[in-house]
């Protein structure tokens, strides 16, 4: 109890001290993980949306292979990507092992089938609701798409707030593609495991309880600014 | 674009015969109406005429291209499908997927909104508008895009008599604009004051077209008569 007591003050102290270990790692957490978040949601919206409204070989075979995916082991992906970008790997020629990019990376791939599989569910149902209206209006594939993303919006910003509270949270990939480097590629999560490994709870605590402050203040932003539960909305 | 002619169409749903065969013409400025009792497959006639239901037989032809007729109809369903947005937005968006410049498609759907006495109304989302207030709103985004052709699928069933008498007008506005009008009731009374022709369906089969004035004095069959007396059909 006084470890977690000891914590919560600790977190206080470092927030009020503006301390720079923190804000600079706190700084790198979010900037991997909002650079995950960009890529996955660049490629899982638009897949949602093709898997809903497009009907080709082995659709079904991927939705499942999607939903499959979304529990993927995250040390097994740090592990693959890990192998792809060592020195003898089919990347390796691009050196980025131990970067804060092989670290968007390893996220990117864990979170992209979370984001696809949340979203297609939203788009599903929208598209159950607008099919008959938009075939008789005789849309392209494109305005489809484009119209089911536009309006399931709020939706979909669940969608990649689940795939950014999984990222943000995420240790065994990154520390294996990123190898917690101080200065270079220490995230808050891999910190917390560091300091743990270490014996210092306190400051591990503290360093959690910024992460999850973090995560709470992100949201709570997001869905603010999009006027999510506002009244006369979706 | 006119006349619409469909030969011997026969459609099946599910390996379950709906309709046909059936052969039919649509002049321009027809204001069609089909009458019939449940299940005989009025709206499925409808869209199939329209497009959006795939035949099992025969063919249904425009006197142009069907690429030039599609963009030229549209189709109004007997359970408004509003897009989650406000009432203005699903006024222009028919208009902005035909590349009607933003200006132009706003100041069409201002007029629209005077039109159907809902301007108090543009930003409140369609979703929450009542049943004959989407009605209302479904039928002029079916006419901001001045189609030729347009198809009815019983547009005033569950609606009182003001909302009725306001949708009847305009398509009768909408006629005097040039629009043929191909539509389903179940509304002895809208029959008599809309209908130039009869086509009186009773289980997939076209029984009878007749002009409304006499079909309404001397049916052509017995289905028919006992249908305007309001007994069961067989």
């Amino acid at each position: 109890m006084n470890d977690i007591w000891d914590g919560i003050v600790q977190a206080f102290i470092l927030i009020y001290k503006f301390d720079s270990d923190l804000i600079e790692i706190s700084l790198r957490s979010l900037q991997v993980t909002l650079s995950a978040l960009v890529i996955s949601c660049i490629i899982a919206l638009p897949l949602a949306a093709v898997l809903t409204i497009r009907r080709f070989k082995f659709r079904r075979f991927m939705i499942a292979l999607l939903n499959a995916l979304m529990g993927l082991p995250p040390v097994v992906v740090g592990l693959l990507v890990y192998i792809a970008l060592s020195r003898s790997g089919p990347f390796g020629v691009l050196d980025l092992l131990y970067t804060t990019t092989a670290m968007v990376v390893a996220q990117t791939i864990i979170i992209t089938p979370l984001i696809t599989s949340i979203a297609h569910q939203s788009l599903r149902e929208l598209w159950s609701e607008y099919h008959d209206l938009l075939i008789s209006m005789n849309t392209s594939h494109k305005q489809r798409i484009m119209t089911l993303l536009w309006d399931a919006r709020r939706a979909l910003l669940t969608a990649s707030l689940a795939g950014f509270g999984r990222a943000i949270g995420e240790v065994g990939a990154i520390m294996i593609v990123g190898g917690n480097i101080d200065n270079a590629t220490r995230v808050l999560t891999t910190a917390i495991a560091l300091e743990t490994s270490k014996g210092d709870f306190a400051l591990a605590l503290a360093l959690g309880f910024v992460l999850i402050l973090i995560t709470i203040a992100l949201n709570i932003g997001t869905h603010w600014l999009s006027k999510t539960e506002s009244e006369g909305r979706w | 674009m006119f006349p619409l002619i469909a030969e011997n169409l026969v459609v099946e749903f599910q390996g379950k015969h709906i309709l046909g065969p059936i052969d039919l013409k649509i002049d321009k400025g027809d204001i069609a109406v089909i009458l019939g009792p449940n299940g005989s497959g009025k709206t499925s006639l409808l869209k199939a005429l329209h497009g959006i239901l795939k035949l099992k037989l025969g063919t249904v032809r425009w006197s142009c291209l069907r690429t030039e007729s599609i963009g030229k109809q549209m189709f109004v369903f007997q359970t408004p499908i509003m897009l989650r947005r406000s009432v203005f937005e699903n006024l222009t968006y028919p208009l902005l997927l035909r590349k009607i410049p933003k200006t132009q498609a706003n100041h069409r759907a201002a007029q629209w909104l005077d039109r159907i006495d809902m301007r108090a109304s543009m930003k409140v989302p369609a979703t929450r508008l009542s049943g004959g207030e989407k009605q209302k709103l479904a039928l002029a985004r079916a006419l901001i895009t001045e189609p030729e052709m347009l198809f009815l699928d019983e547009p005033c069933a569950s609606l009182d008599g003001k909302t009725t008498y306001a949708i009847e007008s305009l398509l009768q506005r909408c006629v005097a604009d040039g629009t043929t009008i191909m539509m389903s009731t179940h509304d002895i009374g809208q029959a008599k004051r809309l209908a130039k022709n009869i086509y009186f369906l009773n289980k997939g089969i076209l029984e009878s077209v007749q002009p409304a004035k006499t079909f309404f004095i001397e049916p052509l069959t017995q289905n028919a008569n006992k249908f305007i007396a309001g007994d069961i059909v067989e």
